[in-house]
C-alpha cells in the first residue's frame, strides 16, 4: 500500500517536474483554468449572496405574513393605477379583525398609505404617509427609538400626529430631537400640521419599502384629514391590510380564511373573479429565490464557459507537449514503459495543470468574494458546494481535457517514435 | 544456405533468438513495402553479431523485430523458446524491459534529466508484482553507471556530457536491468574517433564479462570486424551469413 502511495507520488512529481521544465507555457495553460475556476467561484457567491440577502429581507418581516391589495388579480381592459382600486374598504379589515371569522389571525394591520410633502423649517422632503394602526407595530417588528407608536387612542381621535422612519428624522431634523416638533403635511392641495410623537429606529430595506422613508400617521388621519380615502359609495377604504399569524404553518389556513370572509362580504359567488389579492411571504420568498437562483445559473453557466476556455487550453498545450516529446514517449516505451504508463503520466500533467490551477483560481475566487463584500460593492457569501463544485470541475476539465492528448502519446509506436525527428 | 549457423564454442548451443521465415510489409499508402521477405537465422547466447546492409536493406525493421519494437506480420519469433510474434503490445513492453537493452546512434537521453534518473528509467517500469523500491532503484543505476565509469557524473545533466560520456549513460540504462541481449544501432555513429572507441571497449567488456548477447548494425567496417559473425541483408533477405571466429579477440571466447 505505502509502495502504491510512492509510486503515485513519484508520478506526480515527474508531472510537476516536466511542467516546471516549461514555466511560462504552464503557468499561462494554468491561468485559463485559475480565471475559470475563480469566475465560477466568486460569480456563485455573488449569486449566494443576493439570495441570502433577498431572503433576509423577507424573512425579517415574517414569514407568517398575508397582504391583501384590493382589486381583481386581472382585470379585463384597462387596468387602473396601483391603489387606484377601491374595493376593500376599512370595514373589510374591521371584519378580518374578528377573531372568529379568522381565528388563525394574530394581527390585523388595515394602511391606508399616499405620498406627500412633510416639511419642517427648510427642510422637505416626500414621503410615503403611511396611515396604520396600532398593530402595524407588532406586524413588522417596528421598534421605537425616541417618544412612542402611534396608539389606538389617537386613530379614535384622528389625532394629527406623526411618527417618523429613521430616515425621514435624519432628512428633516438631522441630530436634533423631533418629538413634540410640528412638521407641515401638503397633498393635492390638502394642508395640515402633525405633531412628531415617535422616531423608530432604522429598519433597513424590507419589500415592502423601508419604513425607514415612512411617516406613520393614524389610519382615520390620513383617511379623513389628509387625503381622501372614501370610495364612492362613501365608505372608508384602505390600500392594504397585512395580516399576521402566529406561526408560518397557520399562513394557509388564516389565508383561506379571509379569501371566504372576503367573497362574503363582497358577495361573490365561488366562481366569480376576486375583487381583491392575497399575497403571502412564502409565495414571494420562492419567486424571489427563484429568480435569485436562476440568476445564480446564470452567472455560473458563464463562468463554467470561461472554465471549459481553460480547459481547451490544457488540451491544446498537452497536444504540443504530446507531439514535442515523441522521441521520450518511444524512448520509454522502448525501456519497457507500457501503454498504461504513458497514459498516466501526460493524464497527470495535464491533472496536474488543472489541479494547481483550480487550487489558485479558489483563493482568487474567494478573495473577490471577500473583497466585493467587505468592500460593500456586492454581498457575496462564498458557499462551500461552490468550491467543491469548482474543485470537482477543474479535476474533471484535467481529466476530459487530458484524456484525449494522454491517449494519443500512448497509443505511439514505439518504432514510429522513435524515428521521429 | 545453413541457417542455424552458431558458434557453439562461444555460447554452449542455447539459441537465445530464432527467426523462421520473418516477413515485414508495410502500407505506404497505397504502395505495401516489403522490409522483411522471410529472414531465418539463429543467435545463440553470448554471440556477438553484426548486422550490415545498405539503407532500405530491412536491417533497421529486422533490429525493431529483434528488439520486440515491432511485430513481424509474418513467421515466428521464439527469444529463449518462447514465441514473442503474437504476443500483445503489454508482454512485448515487459519483455523488452526485461530481456533486451537498446542503445541508440543518438542516445536517446531525455532531456533536463540527470544520468543516475536516465539509468534509473527502466527500472520504474520493471514489475513482478510490485514496482522497485526508489533506493534499490537508485543503488542499481549506481552500480550500472560505475560499470561504464561514470559514477562521477552521476548528477550531471546530458547537456553537461560530452557525446562519449552520453552514449555511455545510454550503456548503463541499457545494462540496469541485466538483460541477456544489447542491440545497438550504429552505436558510435554519432561519435568521434576516441569516444567511439570508448564505447566499443564498454561493449566488448560487456560481452566479454557478462557474457551478454550483443547485436550491432553498424555500417562501419573496422567494428564488424570485431564480431564473431557478420549478417549481410540485401533487400529484406539475408546475403551473408559468415563467421569469423578466426578474428576474435583474445578472451573473447571464453573456451
Amino acid at each position: 500500500m505505502t509502495t502504491l502511495l510512492a509510486d503515485w507520488l513519484e508520478i506526480v512529481l515527474d508531472a510537476v517536474n516536466s511542467l516546471i521544465v516549461n514555466k511560462m507555457r504552464s503557468a499561462l495553460t494554468m491561468l485559463g483554468v485559475i480565471i475559470g475556476v475563480a469566475a465560477v467561484i466568486s460569480l456563485l457567491s455573488i449569486g449566494a449572496g443576493a439570495q441570502a440577502s433577498i431572503t433576509q429581507r423577507i424573512t425579517s418581516a415574517g414569514t407568517n405574513l398575508i397582504t391583501i391589495y384590493p382589486g381583481a388579480p386581472r382585470e379585463r381592459g384597462v387596468r387602473g393605477a396601483p391603489g387606484s382600486s377601491q374595493t376593500l374598504t376599512y370595514d373589510d379589515a374591521q371584519a378580518l379583525a374578528n377573531k372568529s371569522a379568522v381565528p388563525d389571525a394574530q394581527f390585523v394591520a388595515p394602511e391606508y398609505s399616499r405620498f406627500g410633502q412633510i416639511i419642517f423649517g427648510s427642510q422637505n422632503t416626500n414621503a410615503s404617509v403611511a396611515g396604520i394602526t396600532a398593530a402595524y407595530q407588532q406586524v413588522f417588528n417596528l421598534k421605537v427609538q425616541q417618544g412612542s407608536f402611534i396608539t389606538e387612542e389617537a386613530v379614535k381621535r384622528r389625532a394629527k400626529v406623526a411618527v417618523l422612519g429613521y430616515q425621514v428624522a435624519q432628512d428633516l431634523f438631522s441630530d436634533s430631537n423631533p418629538v413634540g416638533q410640528k412638521i407641515k403635511f401638503s397633498a393635492g392641495g390638502r394642508k395640515a400640521t402633525l405633531t412628531v410623537v415617535g422616531v423608530l429606529q432604522e429598519a433597513g430595506g424590507s419589500i415592502f419599502g423601508s419604513a425607514d422613508d415612512s411617516v406613520f400617521v393614524p389610519i382615520s388621519t390620513a383617511q379623513m384629514k389628509l387625503f381622501r380615502g372614501r370610495n364612492p359609495q362613501g365608505k372608508l377604504i384602505v390600500t392594504s391590510v397585512v395580516l399576521k399569524a402566529p406561526t408560518e404553518t397557520q399562513v394557509d389556513a388564516m389565508q383561506s380564511e379571509v379569501e371566504t370572509l372576503l367573497k362574503a362580504r363582497h358577495n361573490l359567488s365561488p366562481a366569480d373573479t376576486e375583487d381583491f389579492r392575497i399575497r403571502n411571504q412564502a409565495d414571494l420568498l420562492a419567486t424571489a429565490s427563484g429568480v435569485a437562483e436562476t440568476m445564480t445559473l446564470f452567472l455560473g453557466a458563464i463562468a463554467a464557459i470561461s472554465l471549459l476556455v481553460g480547459g481547451i487550453g490544457i488540451m491544446n498545450i498537452m497536444l504540443v507537449s504530446v507531439t514535442e516529446r515523441t522521441r521520450e514517449i518511444g524512448l520509454r516505451k522502448a525501456v519497457g514503459a507500457r501503454k498504461g504508463d504513458i497514459l498516466v503520466q501526460f493524464l497527470m500533467e495535464a491533472v496536474v495543470l488543472s489541479a494547481l490551477g483550480g487550487l489558485i483560481g479558489i483563493l482568487l475566487g474567494v478573495a473577490i468574494a471577500r473583497l466585493m463584500d467587505t468592500t460593500g460593492v456586492m454581498t457575496a457569501v462564498v458557499t462551500t458546494s461552490s468550491i467543491l463544485l469548482a474543485v470537482g470541475f477543474s479535476l474533471a476539465i484535467g481529466i476530459f481535457f487530458g484524456i484525449y492528448p494522454a491517449n494519443k502519446a500512448s497509443g505511439l509506436s514505439p518504432i514510429e517514435a522513435l524515428r521521429y525527428e | 544456405m545453413d541457417r542455424l549457423r552458431r558458434l557453439d564454442s562461444l555460447a554452449g548451443g542455447v539459441e537465445v533468438i530464432e527467426l523462421k521465415d520473418i516477413a515485414k510489409t508495410y502500407q505506404m499508402g497505397e504502395v505495401q513495402v516489403h522490409a522483411l521477405r522471410g529472414v531465418t537465422l539463429a543467435i545463440a547466447a553470448g554471440e556477438w553479431v553484426s548486422v550490415m546492409g545498405p539503407s532500405g536493406s530491412g536491417k533497421s525493421t529486422l533490429m525493431h523485430i529483434i528488439g520486440c519494437l515491432d511485430k513481424p506480420t509474418a513467421g515466428s519469433y521464439r527469444l529463449n523458446g518462447v514465441e514473442v510474434g503474437t504476443m500483445s503490445a503489454g508482454q512485448l513492453a515487459v519483455v523488452r524491459n526485461h530481456q533486451i537493452g537498446f542503445v541508440f546512434q543518438a542516445f536517446n537521453l531525455l532531456p533536463r534529466t540527470s544520468a543516475l534518473k536516465q539509468v534509473m528509467l527502466p527500472l520504474r517500469y520493471s514489475r513482478d508484482g510490485a514496482r522497485i523500491p526508489l533506493a534499490e532503484r537508485r543503488s542499481r543505476a549506481m552500480r550500472a553507471l560505475e560499470a561504464v565509469g561514470l559514477a562521477d557524473r552521476a548528477k550531471h545533466r546530458p547537456a553537461e556530457l560530452s557525446g562519449g560520456q552520453q552514449q555511455r549513460v545510454a550503456i548503463a540504462r541499457a545494462l540496469v536491468t541485466n538483460p541477456q541481449i544489447i542491440m545497438a544501432d550504429e552505436p558510435t555513429g554519432n561519435l568521434d574517433s576516441h569516444s567511439g572507441e570508448e564505447v566499443m571497449e564498454i561493449l566488448r567488456t560487456l560481452h566479454r564479462e557478462k557474457r551478454i548477447t550483443l547485436i550491432i548494425v553498424t555500417h562501419d567496417e573496422q567494428i564488424s570486424a570485431e564480431a564473431q559473425r557478420i549478417i549481410h541483408l540485401h533487400d529484406g533477405l539475408v546475403v551473408g551469413d559468415t563467421s569469423q571466429a578466426q578474428l576474435e579477440r583474445p578472451g573473447g571466447s571464453g573456451a
